[in-house]
């Protein structure tokens, strides 16, 4: 365990009776950084999670959270855990502030602690107006942000979150990610589960892709990008048609691979980085004017594809699902 | 400091929750109730109002059987299905301390319920004599033994309706088994070896001492024998949640 990572999860696994769950599993999260587990449903996301929060035993392997062992030592691990279950499940009958005070003082705060806590986190998710009113009487979105209130009362060092943006609206689920980054700015290491590719591209430091119990690839962003990328690729918009001067452009980059577009666009590819100003110059002289360059790199989303073999559309209905459901 | 926040905040919600509402109130007072009243107009009947005072030991303990198993079993019941329950589970507090507070709103509330007899019955007869001290203590170990046993129901039952089922199916058997309106050594003698392993019978018996000066155990074995079923009830609810809602 470096002295960066605050989890360090070595050779997890959990089985029920035949079925393997999870199948050793090993990763770790660094201090102050967002970690995404991203996978289909049933890929193992969930049991992983709760044998981290100490919802469920672990089959073998370890779990060392903040210095502690949360395998042997659950409840000390557990103190400084914030967790948001995939279902938003507080107390029906209380209302919003009643239900932060008392997930307070399960954490052992004092009376007037977790109340000015309280009264501070409705403000923060934008609840306070809400405050008074059950639960029970709550939007789903509103839900997951007491929910997401209620996890971080008692200031933990890292929060777990499964699915948190599963089933709400669009308006709530950017809300919940905005709060997310603050959360980060301030500190706090976020564990997340998701079969939102998106979300995870969007919020997240790191990832690993989960497939049946097994973490298939895992790393940063750019990493994870860069391991299936195969060259470099540049897509220049200009103001004329492209396809006549097509094989000039051949000719004149002749170690890239140039396809124009029926769109006014051309796209460079090669093994080499390429160089944006010999190609803004060289078209300049034959009269093109550019008015946009970018880089095309893949997306999240074909490295997902291409690491784990499962199509995208397959999670984007289970996304679709999930919306359902809840 | 940090667990008895939290125990005290469990029980706090608890009765705010579920026992203070207005159903089990009236559920608490009603059902005592309406068993003395049935016992006075049968007593009127035939009986004397004296008669009550013999009755009082099996009202008390079966208002307290009925009124904390079936809410504590209900109440956990719900709270898995909506996985509230779960929030207590991760809690870091001992799983024993987060046991004992939900176990505590239910005693209480078997407390209020035994004592609901109590109040009627002095309406219409007096009740000079009652040793108190070994009275709540009695109530107070049928209370415990009563709420573990709804807790070993709620460790059982996935829904709200199975443990209702569960805990009438332990219930009904256990008010002619335990001598609470007839003597064990009235129960055919095939029956008898049941009525000696519910706790149920140590808690009336007891009650019997407190009320009527009379019974068939000494006290203080009573008192043993409950205390001991409460251990073992205690130990192996604990190691059920772990087994069964810990997977």
């Amino acid at each position: 365990m470096s002295t960066m990572d605050i989890v360090t999860v070595t050779n997890l696994s959990k089985r029920y009776g035949d079925f393997t769950a999870v199948n050793g599993v090993s990763f770790s999260i660094h201090r102050g950084e967002i970690f995404g587990l991203l996978g289909p449903n049933g890929a193992g996301k969930t049991t992983t999670i709760n044998m981290m929060i100490g919802l469920a035993r672990p089959s073998g392997g370890s779990v060392v959270i903040n210095g502690i062992d949360a395998v042997k030592n659950v409840k000390k691990a557990q103190s400084v855990m914030g967790i948001v279950p995939d279902e938003s499940n507080l107390y029906d009958e209380m209302d919003g502030f009643d239900n932060l005070c008392f997930c307070g003082a399960l954490y052992g705060m004092q009376r007037a602690a977790r109340e000015k806590r309280a009264r501070e986190l409705l403000e923060q998710f934008d609840l306070t107006k809400a405050g008074k009113r059950p639960f029970k009487a709550y939007s789903k979105g509103m839900r997951r942000k007491l929910t997401i209130a209620a996890a971080i009362i008692h200031m933990p060092e890292i929060l777990f979150l499964d699915e948190p943006t599963t089933g709400i609206d669009v308006e709530s689920a950017r809300q919940i990610r905005q709060l997310l980054l603050e959360l980060k700015q301030r500190g706090t290491t976020i564990f997340i589960t998701t079969h939102y590719i998106e979300e995870a591209e969007r919020i997240c430091d790191r990832i690993a892709f989960i497939v049946d119990g097994n973490i298939v690839a895992s790393g940063s962003v750019p990493q994870l990008m860069e391991s299936v990328s195969h060259g470099h690729a540049i897509r220049l918009a200009a103001d004329k048609d492209l396809e006549p001067i097509a094989g000039k452009l051949q000719e004149h980059f002749e170690n890239c691979i140039v396809k124009t577009g029926t769109d006014h666009t051309v796209t460079l590819v090669s093994q080499e980085p390429i160089a944006l100003s010999p190609v803004l110059q060289y078209l300049d002289s034959l009269g093109i004017s550019v008015f946009e360059a970018r880089e095309i790199r893949p997306s999240l989303e074909e490295v997902f594809v291409r690491v784990t073999g499962i199509e995208a559309s397959k999670l984007r209905k289970e996304k679709e699902k999930g919306g359902r459901a809840k | 400091m940090k667990i008895w926040i939290a125990f005290w905040n469990i029980l706090k919600k608890d009765i705010k929750n579920y026992y203070l509402k207005p159903p089990n109130i009236s559920w608490g007072i009603i059902f005592p109730l309406s068993w003395t009243l049935m016992q006075i107009i049968r007593s009127s009947g035939g009986m004397n109002l004296s008669d009550i005072r013999e009755l009082l030991p099996g009202l008390m303990a079966m208002s307290v059987l009925f009124g904390t198993t079936s809410m504590l079993a209900v109440t956990i019941t719900f709270e898995r299905k909506g996985r509230s329950f779960d929030r207590l589970l991760l809690a870091p507090i001992p799983l024993s301390a987060m046991v004992a507070a939900k176990l505590s709103g239910a005693v209480l509330f078997g407390l209020f319920n035994a004592f609901v007899p109590v109040l009627f019955a002095a309406f219409f007869v007096s009740l000079p004599g009652i040793n108190w001290g070994t009275l709540l203590l009695a109530v107070f170990l049928i209370a415990v033994t009563s709420a573990l046993l709804g807790l070993t129901i709620a460790v059982s039952a996935k829904e709200v309706f199975e443990a209702q089922t569960f805990s009438n199916f332990f219930r009904f058997p256990m008010l002619f088994l335990c001598g609470l309106f007839f003597p064990i050594s009235s129960l055919p003698v095939f029956l008898r070896p049941l009525s000696y392993i519910l706790p149920l019978t140590y808690g009336t018996d007891l009650l019997g001492r407190a009320i009527l000066g009379t019974g068939m155990l000494p006290s203080a074995l009573c008192i043993l024998i409950l205390l001991a079923f409460a251990a073992v009830l205690f130990a192996f609810c604990h190691h059920n949640i772990r087994r069964k809602w810990i997977l």
